[in-house]
């Protein structure tokens, strides 16, 4: 195809031809196009189907606001549905495909929809598919979503990468346009830290649509030199193809750069796109004006588009749809489009003003009127005009400029719920209400919509700014600009339209504003929500205007009576890659590793999540094939011998200070005040309102220094906990907290043989004898010749067991000596299941257990809140409804037909009884196979379980089908008198 | 959002975990009667406008600060750390 609707001048580089592909079609375009523009200069204008009718849709804009030149970009991995063709940068090799349409662009077997289209009204959806409710699911809700829908998804992963970075300035301004530029000068002469970010690629805004001249220059030209000028200084920041996308609270902006949306592949090392957090002490709102079209009918014909889209095609991309043009405007902007095009030696077939006394030209005629009608089924071909003299006329022609007006983009200022205000002068909404923290408002987006003004405002704005932040500010030498006032006539639709198309993106038409408010959709969410109107990818940029004024006027209110909806954040459609930046896959969050974490792979551990840590859950050894075996093995070789754990993901907090044991007596409900040195203990944690919060062990080490445990998920929150009754309740005491959770490699050694394996590596001053080293016995200690460590003889397992405490860096050598050293014992390392599996054989509560519904009592433990403090939860503790007589109390279960399991989660019934939720006698918390019963086991809660010893109850899942007997029996399976943990 | 940390300085509310309103500096005496503790415990006031709550700089110096804060406007007023406030 050759670019038969490619014209003279513009801003491409005609010295860069690219080839592209469009639906298989391959054509040619210049660096500097867009998508939209390369294609109309290759004289296509069809390049959508739309969302509801499947009507043959061109673009309507130059922009970001497009709501109908919606294309699938790129090939394979990379393919992006809803791509706007008006921003898509051409590069070579670039293939795009039209969406929403089958089999092809032109013949949409779905178009057919159009013809029912009186089945479609506002709310069809509503109305149609309520009846009946079981249909909704499998018939009609996937009908639907195959009808509708724009473009799809490749399924495969994206493969490029998205970052996210943190930027700070004294002002960032949005929109580099005329009053952006000028602002950027006078701040960034200033000496003020600048970001000024655009959502093109060349900045200048509407001075590369225009044919301007700013001073003696042309006005693309002032940008450009601009631009320079502004990368030349230090302290400003350029940053084109960024759009800003929200304010936020106290100045903080969202905003998102495409570093490579405009190469067929992201340069190496480089992320596709970047979400920038800006926190800015001041911004300024330059983001100009975007035109608003103007409903009639079969107004949505390709080749149809804004007046400013068709100028910025002519003077930017030397682009037009059509060789004969014409322009329907209520407003003098309009004439301007026709001055240029046929500037450009476009035909220009005439201008049709809605006002009397609209201006005339020599140069082509200028009609008083209304279109009434278009044709053209895939393309304009002609329209009807209704003479104001009378009469009706039919044009020949290939595209129409419509202008209705302009809105200053005001989206950014509502972002902190700021309502915009009416202004008669120029008939639209300007920013009003409470702006963002910190933002100014200047230019177009303000409503001042000469070239003049926008120079001025932005120069002004950014000097008061600067001297509110403290710097001297002269207003930069600004070029002489045009300063024409805006002359328009209010006009929205033309009346008596069977189909005027009111949001293209959403197939709303004029009828169905008026269907809506006869249903009694009369606010203006309300109509957003029942017709679509101004939602979807474009959010209504150029339709909302059209929709409040036709309401306003069958309600009888004006404009701002009416109001407008909301703008929110994202600006323009964000995608979800950078939101994730590089948190998707296995670096969605960090990984925390333990100490022996590169032993166990050399191992062949398998690792289990538990938090951020990856903890080893058993050591599979060869010819072992499933879990079971590999658990077994490491809980009877650790109960007959001797087993090592990784325990360093257990929190350790570190308490130092004279008031360090009174301290511990308000964080834990059993006293700590006694605790000798050299002694350790168990302490149980409530919450405020008396419900168990964690547990662990304190160890005093000295008169004023203990070493708190925490449960690995709870690390964080016991500390912060502490860390808030210590600076909150009681800030009076002497105590400092700190987390020495990775500070410290620890590992458990269990078994008959644990203190035999200890003494080879303990050096020989320490005695760890029974008597020299008992139970709950702590210190500080050296290992292998002088390595400090600390050794605490506590036992999760219910064996002779130590803890020896390492500093982290030691933890591998620690590790690996202690298996070499161990080999004589068949010493095992063993994972987080055979923990498991011993500390319910023992009967010791865990995360299952302090589940957030259970209390001291509920443990067994209700004997250890002291009654002689006030320690955190105590007084709540001894509420009525949590000390009930018939209160659930931790037991044992084991099944009466040893085959079978005992599974975690099944509810307890009394035999005889019903089985329902008024009935329940308890749950099972934690269950397991003990290697060493020979069966399986469990733990759990049961009312009054204590006084039921020998009970036979059902244990029942009614979700499972589980039903079978077991028998209540003590939570201490193996040694229920302690003597091994003595030993 | 942004919390001015008296010791850090402005930083960005990810920073901080936030627990709740002031009032829970108020904790009752260990004898105070039921109802006491009750109100300490479960009830809130629910402004529209300005409030004190605290949060903990956890990602920081590990203050816990007393933020006065507008619920309406998301102003920020000022923060200050605990030990440096009464309760009210």
């Amino acid at each position: 195809m050759t670019q038969k609707n490619r014209l003279q001048g513009g801003l491409i580089d005609r010295s860069r031809s690219y080839t592209f592909r469009f639906d298989g079609k391959t054509m040619t375009g210049h660096a500097g196009d867009t998508l939209a523009s390369a294609l109309l200069a290759n004289g296509v204008r069809l390049m959508g189907r739309s969302f509801k009718y499947h009507r043959p849709r061109g673009p309507l804009t130059a922009g970001s606001e497009e709501p109908n030149a919606i294309v699938e970009l790129r090939e394979g991995a990379r393919q992006e549905p809803n791509t706007r063709a008006t921003t898509a940068e051409l590069f070579d090799g670039l293939v795009a495909r039209s969406q929403n349409r089958w089999p092809s662009l032109a013949f949409d077997a779905l178009s057919v929809n159009d013809r029912l289209s009186s089945f479609f009204a506002a709310g069809f959806y509503y109305k149609t598919f309520m009846w009946p409710a079981a249909f909704w699911e499998k018939l009609y809700e996937p009908m639907i979503r195959r009808a509708a829908g724009l473009g799809s998804l490749s399924l495969q992963d994206d493969p490029d990468s998205y970052d996210k970075g943190f930027l700070h300035c004294d002002l960032l301004i949005t929109g580099a346009g005329p009053a952006g530029l000028a602002a950027a000068l006078t701040a960034g002469e200033a000496g003020l830290r600048v970001i000024l970010a655009d959502e093109d690629y060349v900045m200048g805004g509407r001075l590369n649509a225009e044919t301007f001249s700013l001073g003696d220059m042309a006005g693309h030209d002032w940008a450009a030199q601009t631009v320079a000028r502004l990368r030349s200084l230090p302290n400003v920041r350029v940053m084109p193809r960024t759009t800003v996308l929200g304010a936020f609270d106290h100045g903080i902006y969202g905003a998102v750069e495409r570093v490579a949306d405009h190469l067929a592949v992201p340069e190496a090392g480089k992320p596709r796109q970047i979400l920038w957090r800006i926190y800015t002490k001041r911004s300024l709102l330059t983001a100009g004006a975007l035109e608003r079209p103007i409903a009639f009918e079969n107004n949505d014909r390709p080749g149809i588009m804004l007046a400013s889209a068709l100028r910025a095609y002519a003077n930017r991309w030397a682009a037009t749809p059509a060789q004969r043009v014409a322009i329907f405007t209520n407003n003098d902007d309009g004439h301007r489009t026709a001055a240029d095009l046929h500037a450009k030696g476009v035909k220009v077939a005439a201008v049709i003003d809605t006002r009397p006394g609209q201006p005339v030209s020599t140069d082509y005629e200028v009609l008083q009127g209304e279109i009434i009608d278009t044709a053209g089924r895939l393309g304009l071909t002609r329209i009807t005009v209704r003479l104001a003299k009378g009469g009706t006329r039919e044009i020949e022609c290939g595209a129409l400029g419509v202008s209705g007006g302009w809105n200053p983009n005001v989206s950014l200022t509502c972002h902190q719920r700021g309502r915009p205000v009416w202004e008669e002068g120029i008939a639209a909404f300007v920013p009003g209400g409470t702006l963002p923290d910190g933002m100014t408002v200047a230019g177009a987006a303000q409503g001042l919509f000469s070239t003049h003004a926008a120079l001025t405002s932005g120069a002004e704005a950014a000097a008061q700014i600067a001297t509110d932040l403290g710097h001297a500010a002269t207003k930069p030498d600004l070029p002489q600009a045009e300063d024409a006032p805006v002359q328009i006539t209010p006009f929205w639709h033309v009346t008596d339209a069977k189909r005027a198309w009111v949001d293209q993106q959403n197939d709303v038409t004029a009828k169905d504003v008026k269907l809506a408010h006869q249903e009694n959709f009369v606010s203006v969410e309300h109509l957003k929500r029942y017709t679509t109107l101004g939602m979807a990818t474009d959010q209504g940029k150029t339709s909302n205007m059209a929709g409040l004024a036709i309401m306003a006027e069958i309600a009888g209110k004006t404009i701002p009576e009416v109001g407008t909806t909301m703008f929110r954040p994202p600006y323009t459609p964000t995608a979800m890659g950078v939101l994730a930046g590089r948190s998707r896959g296995t670096d969605f969050r960090p990984v925390r590793k333990t100490p022996s974490h590169t032993w166990a792979e050399e191992q062949g551990a398998v690792f289990v999540e538990v938090g951020n840590w990856l903890r080893a859950q058993w050591f599979p050894r060869k010819g072992e094939t499933t879990w079971r075996e590999s658990v077994d093995r490491e809980v009877l070789q650790t109960r007959k011998s001797v087993g090592i754990c990784d325990v360093t993901t257990l929190g350790k907090i570190d308490v130092q200070g004279t008031d360090a044991a009174a301290f511990l007596n308000r964080i834990y409900c059993n006293g700590f005040a006694k605790l000798a040195v050299g002694r350790t203990r168990y302490g149980l944690m409530l919450r405020e309102d008396g419900i168990a919060m964690d547990d662990g062990t304190a160890a005093r080490l000295a008169e004023d220094h203990f070493v708190v445990t925490t449960t690995t998920a709870n690390a964080v929150s016991v500390y912060r906990h502490m860390e808030f009754v210590r600076q909150c309740l009681f800030p009076d005491m002497d105590v400092q907290l700190i987390s020495t959770t990775e500070a410290w490699a620890q590992f458990s050694v269990a078994g008959p043989n644990a203190r035999k394996l200890l003494q080879k590596v303990v050096d020989p001053e320490f005695d760890l004898s029974n008597e020299g080293f008992p139970f709950m016995a702590c210190g500080e200690i050296t290992i292998c010749g002088g390595l400090r460590a600390r050794l605490f003889r506590i036992s999760f397992s219910g064996e002779l067991a130590y803890e020896i405490a390492v500093p982290t860096r030691y933890g591998d050598a620690l590790i690996r000596r202690l298996m070499r050293e161990g080999q004589e014992f068949d010493v095992v390392a063993y994972g987080t299941e055979a923990l498991g599996v011993m500390r319910i054989e023992k009967g010791h509560a865990a995360g299952n257990e302090l589940n957030g519904t259970t209390t001291a009592l509920n443990l067994g433990m209700g004997r250890m809140v002291s009654q002689a403090k006030d320690s955190i939860g105590a007084v709540l503790s001894r509420r009525e409804g949590l000390n009930e007589p018939v209160a659930l109390k931790l037991v044992g279960f084991k099944p009466v037909d040893p085959t079978h399991k005992v599974p975690a989660g099944s509810h307890l019934m009394t035999k005889g009884a019903p089985v329902d939720a008024a009935h329940d006698q308890g749950y099972v918390t934690s269950a397991c196979y003990s290697p060493n019963l020979g069966h399986h086991i469990a733990i759990g809660y049961l009312k009054s379980g204590d006084q039921r010893l020998g009970e036979i109850v059902r244990l029942v899942s009614p979700l499972t089908g589980f039903d079978h007997d077991v028998e209540v029996v003590s939570a201490h399976f193996v040694d229920p008198e302690g003597e091994r943990l003595r030993a | 959002m942004r919390i001015p940390c008296p010791i850090c300085g402005t930083r960005d509310r990810r920073e901080f975990y936030y627990q709740g309103a002031a009032s829970m500096l108020d904790r009752p005496a260990a004898e105070a009667p039921l109802e006491v503790w009750h109100d300490y415990l479960h009830l809130r006031d629910n402004p529209a406008g300005g409030t004190r709550d605290l949060w903990y700089h956890a990602s920081g110096c590990g203050s816990w600060l007393v933020v006065e804060r507008d619920t309406v406007t998301h102003e920020v007023l000022g923060a200050a750390l605990v030990e440096a406030c009464d309760a009210d």
